[in-house]
């Protein structure tokens, strides 16, 4: 029966479809977010499980929960030798990942990651420089020499794509080049200390560059988890105006953002999360360049979402990572900067030839 | 009620002055304002420049506002990739400078954003698909979802088809006496601009060059001043001025 009230339930429901719509996609957002922090913690177990002693996942679990249930060989073995190890792949995984989100937003280019910019190489040659010939920028205990090299190095390169982008008439796009062009410079200087180094020292540096989690200790591991916790809440505080700035710059600034204020300060945060990063472990590329796409693919690109499932992305890439670079070789641990390499150069390939989207 | 005022604004990029000392009677709420003038004359500098964008000489006075950022901008729009609905791009129009959490009324504020202006369907659409006329209805939903006190729009009919265009325009109107709100819009059309508003605005080379009623602003002198073109401007059987242009000079 057709009433005059009949049609008013129905105009009110047509405007709150919208609404439905946008709380189903929030809900999924957040079993997908779920999903994957049980899918990094299965894989961290594996990861725990896996080496020249093997235990069942049962007994990793147990120990994790109540390690006095367990042998004194297994909680040392598990608690004090793999777990650095293993967690320091989900700080160093969820860092880069961040890292290449943050640059891709700010730079507006899907293929910034703190590997192209050139932040990698900076970091490399500053480690180089310590293990061929001892040469230290800041003092530090022995132990931290080349960390903090790398560290240096990182930044600095980080701050000279800053400071040559703000010259007049430098584009976003420049902006990547400038980064190809530091890679470029650091691989000719990184080449010049290889060909004046000795045998040894050219074996550490090229062991460095291949990078590997296996030097982490727990110390390391606080400092780059304590950055990571750090930076994480100082970018998400910027959520909806990083967001914005993915609807381009024009449109960004008339809703209020500040545009070269935000990109400073997120430069700076992500240099620091991928400069810290990369001095521990080492190159690992490509993490923050998949990370970033995968996360975008799952949970599209609002940042309350696509900032946690980058976190959780690179996170999961590089703790299959580790897992992989013990089972692919039974009996060898192949540094898992190869492993990255191997499986993100096709991906890489595959984003710039499939740039269906012409403005990416 | 708001008012606006502009106090001998300029602006310049570089050595480049685009906007002279422009200055305007006040503007109040409710009245739809038309800014007119060619290509390059200033249009867009002007509303950046009204918006704090940028930096120059001269005054913006903004009375009576109830809010703390009481205007709004759609700027001209431009194609854009971002991974993101129609829906989640009003939102994040409606949540600049709040808190990371959304309430519902944000999103009553959307659906009803959404809803003035005819647009419900699109809301599960991603941005990156949709046509430039598409587009464009969007952005104005971004702009008024923010509830303006003081709305403006850098040419927002550029894309649509005719039907949108008027559709866009009497909403505004609409809105505009409604709400109590100040629409200044940038247009190229001036059969629009007779129609649709209150007041005109014309720029030229960055001066202004006049400004009033609009019906007593657009006329063949101005037309052939402003525009180079020869026009006419008759009534119509229903008594509205209409505009006839004739060639280019």
């Amino acid at each position: 029966m057709h009433t005059g009230t009949d049609t008013l339930p129905s105009e009110q429901s047509a405007a709150e479809e919208g609404r439905t719509f946008y709380r189903t996609l929030v809900v999924r957002r957040q079993l997908i977010l779920a999903a994957l922090t049980l899918a990094l913690f299965l894989s961290l177990c594996i990861d725990l499980a896996l080496g020249p002693a093997r235990f069942s996942l049962g007994e990793v679990i147990t120990a994790l929960f109540s390690p006095d249930d367990v042998s004194q060989q297994a909680r040392v073995i598990l608690w004090e030798i793999r777990m650095p190890v293993a967690l320091m792949a989900l700080v160093v995984g969820a860092s880069l990942s961040v890292a290449g989100a943050q640059m891709q937003t700010i730079l507006s280019n899907p293929l910034a990651s703190p590997f192209t910019l050139g932040i990698s190489a900076g970091a490399s040659f500053g480690a180089a420089l310590a293990l061929a010939f001892g040469v230290v920028i800041v003092p530090a205990a022995i132990e931290y020499m080349v960390p903090i090299n790398a560290f240096v190095m990182a930044m600095l390169t980080a701050f000279a794509i800053h400071a040559l982008s703000m010259r007049r008439g430098v584009t976003i796009e420049t902006i990547v080049l400038l980064g190809i062009a530091m890679v470029f410079i650091f691989n000719a200087l990184m080449a010049l200390i290889q060909f004046f180094a000795s045998q040894q020292a050219v074996s550490a540096v090229v062991f460095w560059t291949m990078g590997s989690l296996t030097k982490a200790t727990w110390p390391k591991l606080w400092i780059a988890l304590g950055v990571l916790v750090t930076v994480m809440p100082l970018l998400a505080r910027h959520g909806w105006a990083l967001t914005a700035m993915r609807l381009g710059d024009a449109k960004a600034e008339s809703l209020g953002v500040k545009l070269r204020a935000l990109r400073l300060e997120v430069l700076v945060l992500v240099s620091l999360l991928a400069a810290i990063a990369v001095a521990f472990v080492g190159t690992i590329g490509f993490i923050g360049l998949v990370g970033p796409h995968i996360a975008r693919l799952l949970l599209g690109e609002d940042q309350r979402f696509f900032l946690p499932g980058s976190a959780l992305c690179g996170a999961l890439i590089l703790s299959i990572g580790s897992v992989l670079s013990k089972v692919l070789i039974p009996g060898t641990v192949i540094p898992i900067g190869i492993i990255t390499s191997l499986v993100g150069i096709p991906f890489f390939l595959f984003l710039v030839l499939n740039n269906k989207k012409a403005s990416w | 009620m708001v008012t606006l005022t502009l106090d001998r604004l300029s602006a310049h990029y570089g050595r480049h002055q685009i906007l002279s000392e422009v200055t305007t009677p006040t503007f109040a709420g409710g009245q739809m304002v038309a800014l007119l003038g060619p290509n390059a004359a200033g249009k867009s500098t002007l509303f950046r420049r009204i918006l704090g964008l940028l930096d120059g000489d001269g005054e913006v006075h903004i009375e009576g506002a109830t809010c703390e950022r009481p205007m709004a901008y759609m700027p001209q729009e431009t194609g854009v990739n971002a991974v993101l609905t129609v829906y989640e791009s009003v939102l994040l129009a409606r949540m600049q400078g709040r808190r990371l959490n959304v309430k519902p009324e944000d999103l009553a504020e959307v659906d009803r954003a959404l809803d003035e202006l005819g647009i419900v369907a699109l809301g599960e659409r991603d941005i990156g698909d949709l046509s430039g006329g598409q587009r464009q209805m969007v952005g104005a939903a971004q702009a008024l979802v923010q509830n303006p006190e003081v709305l403006l729009l850098d040419e927002p009919t550029s894309a649509l088809d005719l039907h949108r265009q008027i559709q866009l325009l009497s909403i505004l109107r609409r809105l505009a006496k409604d709400r109590g709100m100040l629409v200044i819009a940038a247009l190229h059309d001036l059969g629009h601009a007779l129609r649709f508003t209150d007041q005109a605005l014309v720029l030229q080379g960055g001066t202004l060059v006049d400004c009033g009623p609009t019906e007593e602003v657009v006329t063949p002198e101005l037309l052939y001043r402003v525009y180079h073109v020869t026009a006419r401007i008759e009534r119509c059987s229903k008594g509205r001025p209409q505009l006839i242009v004739e060639e280019a000079v």
